[in-house]
């Protein structure tokens, strides 16, 4: 069987790992170097490197890093944040990623999404977006919008067509950030999960608003997700990996133990 | 020494750098010719089949896989390479692959998400020396959209379940083909390439 697939994210900010509330970054989380070693010895099943900075330098420092954690690190490593060109995406998955997460590129040059998918394959190819839940009557079906700039700027573009599109021009996965979540420990956003993963047939991956255990189990069962991306929870230590996988296996959620 | 094959696709410094880890001597070659001093050959892969197949034919790599493997050289395909050893596959058409092994790679049908991502397990269907201290249901990472259904076959070494249960591990007199990335399944991806590198 299948596992679900538990992810830390590191949010890297001139090569330290910064973790923020709402999409603003704030406090220092250590070193991505040590971290990510100590993920993968606590049996990460992938890990996400989103530099926060999206500079030029931001970028360079972290190439330099995935080449790092990639000379003794064996699992699977995304990259993301900032990729703007087909360009960007060949010189990360040629320093060692295996996978790139295409955020807002993907609103301003969908075809982006084609030409990578099509040169590299799908499987390589994660669109990610960032949400936000759309005030609408609560007997009303929910609405999401999609954000882009590190969830600043409205684009007033259905969520859940964007996604369709996505899909359609070849991703081969979808991070879903709740914006209304980030940061807040609170939760992922569920019904976005489940919604999303009715309408599409690529493996989902949920983020954003991890504060328990229960949280992690909900979006893999009730929300549907294949994986679930947790940052803060790990970071400080709330939780190690293992002890969150042990969890979701007496529930009989599968897991690699 | 391993050599890794660069046809021009994929992601090979993780391949590279696994045996690296291990302490195995391991090069990407870029031209057939360098394969002649090599030892056992590796053919990675993260392509799409049509892709891959021509671009190994216009390579000349088609006729050095058959050489070295004349030779006794002991072979390794990984994902896509894999697939490029049975006889054909419907991936964006209908394409020859080098026919290895007899089979057909397909798409996955059903009710599953495609692509197959993440970390599933395998059970072993006979004995190999590649799977030596490895044991039934270890995880190993998966990605892929198209695979060999598993027939009963003394050529399939493991089998996986997505769905349906296909083809994860082949292999017969020294040529061997993996569906998942050993160079990204951890401790049991390692213990596979070593396994690999220890076979002559």
């Amino acid at each position: 069987m299948l596992a679900k697939r538990i992810i830390p994210c590191l949010d890297v900010k001139n090569g330290r790992n910064v973790r923020g509330v709402h999409f603003s970054a704030d406090r220092d989380a250590g070193d991505p170097v040590d971290l990510a070693q100590r993920y993968d010895i606590e049996g990460a099943d992938e890990l996400v490197f989103y530099d926060i900075t999206a500079s030029a330098d931001g970028r360079a420092i972290v190439m330099d890093l995935v080449r790092k954690v990639s000379e003794q690190v064996f699992i699977p490593l995304t990259v993301g944040g900032g990729i703007r060109s087909f360009a960007d995406v060949r010189t990360i998955l040629k320093n060692g990623a295996d996978k790139v997460s295409i955020n807002s590129a993907h609103v301003h040059t969908p075809d982006i999404i084609n030409e990578t998918s099509e040169s590299f394959g799908s499987q390589c190819i994660v669109a990610a977006v960032d949400v936000l839940r759309k005030r609408v009557d609560p007997e009303e079906h929910p609405e999401w919008e999609i954000y882009i700039n590190g969830g600043r700027k409205a684009t007033g573009i259905n969520a859940l067509e964007w996604i369709e599109e996505l899909v359609f021009r070849g991703a081969g996965e979808l991070v879903l950030n709740s914006i209304d979540a980030d940061g807040t420990l609170e939760g992922y956003d569920i019904e976005l999960n489940l919604e999303v993963s009715q309408k599409v047939n690529v493996p989902i991956v949920a983020s954003g608003g991890a504060g328990s255990m229960e949280h992690i189990y909900e979006v893999l069962t009730h929300g549907r997700a294949s994986a679930a991306l947790a940052a803060s929870i790990f970071h400080y230590g709330q939780h190690s990996i293992p002890e969150v996988k042990q969890f979701l296996n007496k529930r009989g959620v599968i897991v690699r133990l | 020494m391993i050599a890794i094959v660069d046809f021009g696709l994929g992601n090979l410094r993780s391949v590279e750098k696994a045996f690296e880890f291990l302490g195995v001597s391991a090069v990407i070659v870029e031209n057939p010719r360098q394969v002649d001093s090599a030892s056992h050959l590796v053919l990675p892969g993260d392509a799409a089949f049509g892709d891959a197949i021509s671009k190994l034919r216009k390579g000349g790599w088609v006729e050095c896989i058959e050489r070295s493997i004349a030779a006794g050289k002991p072979f390794l395909g990984i994902c896509v390479g894999l697939q490029l050893m049975f006889s054909k596959s419907l991936e964006l058409g209908c394409h020859e692959g080098l026919g290895l092994f007899s089979g057909i790679c397909e798409r996955f049908q059903g009710s599953e998400r495609v692509p197959h991502i993440g970390w599933n397990q395998i059970s072993f269907e006979n004995p190999s020396p590649l799977l030596n201290g490895i044991s039934p249901g270890t995880y190993f990472y998966f990605v892929h959209s198209y695979c060999v259904h598993a027939a009963k076959s003394k050529a399939v070494l493991a089998s996986t379940n997505y769905g349906i249960d296909f083809v994860s591990v082949v292999g017969s007199d020294g040529v061997f083909g993996v569906q998942f990335h050993p160079e990204k399944s951890q401790s049991g991806g390692l213990r596979l390439l070593k396994n690999f590198s220890r076979i002559n």
